[in-house]
């Protein structure tokens, strides 16, 4: 019983920390029609970032704000010298993403070495919350309830806000936004930020379960592409049903079949294609 | 005899006469990695430059043949029935891959391909039982086909040579066919060719296929100069670069993916002995290939040597 306790706390720790990558890449790429494939080093910077600024004696929700901050501002310098160049090449775009993945990924290696950095959960959130004779680990629980707060906010930062009406416009109708005077090209700044920002926080929040390794960013990614697949490019409901979704069969595929975690993966993706190839909530023809 | 004739002679005859002049093991091996790469690249432009369709996952084929052949061969098989089982088994999942990709086009499709080569690679490096994850599989000899000893370097450039050879000639009568031009003008005119009563999906489906195939066949080739395959082989990282290569030396034509494979290759081998940032040097030649050479080298350089000629040639006229 505790097995399954853990294991399930396990998946929806997982699928928020997924949450987290996922959303601001599915709805970068339903506004600007490419996927940021270098949304996986962005998760590693933040996970490094986070470990380096605790391992200097920085408290861990210092990390996380320093994470999101920082690789914001790669995020930011990014979309605006390199992908702005190449506005109007989609398949460019998302080459440069691919090329500059493998950059970031190298600069880790160089910078952090080859050795992982570990990131110990902030030290008041260790001790499990026990309840009914089951002990629950306190972290997860935490990056769980902050992966839902941040979906409620990004609800209503897309749902209420002028902000987020102007997004949808973009994601919905691009040349329209663009002819009733939406500033789209500064949307695109902010959303690819936002995303970067999401995906550092979600690196450091991850950190203590993943660590920080090289080759964590090829270990995310197609996750968050699996995720947007299954769930439809642009959809925020799409990118939060998904995450839980891949979270729970990849951790349970993991602790039950190691060998065919991947497999596991790969049947959700396959049956989603053939029934509805845009993903179950896809409001962008890819 | 045309002009490119005289060429492709003296090409053939350059690439047969390499061994004669490098002696050095070292450089002849080199030479037998470009071939391979060459061929990876070139079945890769099958999609990438006929087909319009941008595939981030053709290490999987790679991967598919060389992990089956190894695993056929130890089960006990011979190495000719093992090598037709890998390309059967790898075609076969390239059949259904794009199925599956196909279901997208565009940006969907290189995800899709994308996320199926990182599964690939995920199987590879995880289910050790089967593949011995991160420590990979022996190949254990070469094979002798049609009772030719493969086992030192010129014999094995040769014979890599050899299925090259046949592999391009494949491509290139492709292209020239038919069903090339029905290829390209899916690629370019999809609503048109459908209108005029063609199969795209079937078209592209084809072209996925046959460039699966010939990826296989360069797993094989793999798999034999290496006598060993890891999942590092099959990383997108491989896919990336032999996208690279085929981008770099310019998709549109058929030389191009094999002087991108000679440059890559080329490049990686160099700078990994005087440095060990080969990411960072793949990632920034991806950056400035994409930003300032999107068409790639050989369609830039008959560019500039068509703007050459053509003062020359109203000079002459006038």
């Amino acid at each position: 019983m505790q097995f399954w306790i853990i294991q399930t706390l396990n998946s929806i720790a997982f699928g928020g920390l997924l949450f987290l990558l996922s959303s601001g890449f599915s709805l970068a790429f339903g506004l600007m029609r490419i996927p940021n494939l270098a949304h996986g080093a962005f998760f590693m910077l933040g996970a490094y970032f986070g470990a380096t600024v605790t391992y200097y004696g920085g408290n861990f929700w210092l990390a996380v704000l320093a994470a999101g901050l920082g690789v914001g501002i790669i995020g930011i310098l990014f979309e605006r010298f390199i992908l702005r160049r190449l506005a109007g090449n989609v398949q460019g775009q998302v080459l440069v993403t691919l090329g500059v993945s493998f950059i970031i990924a190298d600069l880790c290696l160089m910078i952090w070495t080859g050795d992982p950095w570990t990131l110990p959960a902030p030290s008041e959130l260790r001790p499990p919350i026990r309840f009914a004779g089951f002990a629950f680990p306190t972290f997860r629980l935490v990056v769980f309830v902050i992966a839902i707060v941040t979906a409620v906010g990004l609800y209503f930062l897309m749902d209420r806000t002028r902000l987020g009406a102007m997004i949808r416009a973009g994601v919905d109708d691009m040349e329209m936004a663009r002819g009733v005077g939406i500033p789209v090209s500064l949307l695109f700044t902010v959303v690819f930020c936002l995303g970067a920002v999401l995906a550092g926080i979600g690196g450091t929040l991850g950190a203590p379960s993943l660590n920080a390794y090289p080759g964590l960013d090829t270990d995310m990614l197609p996750l968050a592409l699996i995720v947007v697949i299954l769930g439809g490019a642009g959809s925020l409901l799409g990118a939060f049903i998904g995450s839980f979704a891949v979270g729970f069969l990849y951790n349970f595929g993991i602790a039950l079949f190691p060998d065919l975690a991947y497999f596991i993966l790969f049947l959700p993706m396959v049956l989603v294609l053939v029934l509805m190839p845009q993903g179950l909530f896809g409001r962008v023809p890819s | 005899m045309s002009r490119s004739w005289i060429w492709l002679v003296i090409a053939a005859i350059a690439l047969l006469a390499v061994p004669l002049v490098v002696r050095n093991e070292f450089y002849l091996n080199l030479a037998s990695q470009i071939l391979i790469y060459a061929l990876l690249a070139v079945s890769l432009n099958i999609l990438l430059g006929y087909g319009g369709m941008v595939s981030l996952g053709h290490a999987a084929f790679l991967g598919l043949a060389s992990y089956a052949a190894v695993l056929l061969l130890n089960a006990g098989l011979g190495h000719l029935a093992s090598a037709v089982l890998a390309l059967a088994f790898s075609t076969a999942c390239g059949a259904v891959f794009g199925m599956l990709a196909l279901r997208a086009s565009g940006i969907g499709f290189l995800m899709i391909t994308l996320a199926l080569g990182q599964i690939v690679w995920g199987i590879a490096y995880r289910a050790n039982t089967i593949t011995n994850g991160d420590n990979g599989l022996r190949y254990a000899e070469r094979p002798h086909p049609f009772g030719i000893d493969i086992n030192h370097a010129p014999h094995f450039y040769w014979f890599t040579l050899a299925v090259f050879a046949i592999a391009l000639f494949f491509i290139w009568r492709l292209s020239r066919s038919p069903f090339g031009a029905a290829l390209q003008g899916a690629r370019d005119q999809p609503r048109r060719m459908r209108m005029l009563g063609h199969n795209v999906w079937l078209i592209q489906w084809l072209a996925f296929v046959l460039a699966s195939f010939w990826g296989s066949v360069a797993g094989l080739l793999f798999v034999y100069y290496n006598l060993f395959i890891s999942p590092h082989a099959i990383s997108l990282q491989q896919s990336a670069e032999v996208l690279l290569m085929a981008i770099l030396g310019g998709a549109s034509t058929l030389t191009g993916p094999i002087l991108g494979a000679i440059i890559i290759t080329l490049v990686k081998n160099v700078a990994s002995t005087y440095i060990d940032r080969w990411n960072s040097l793949l990632g920034a030649i991806f950056v400035i290939v994409i930003m300032f050479m999107p068409f790639g080298i050989v369609p830039g350089v008959r560019q500039l040597w068509l703007r050459w000629r053509a003062p020359r040639k109203q000079a002459r006229a006038a």
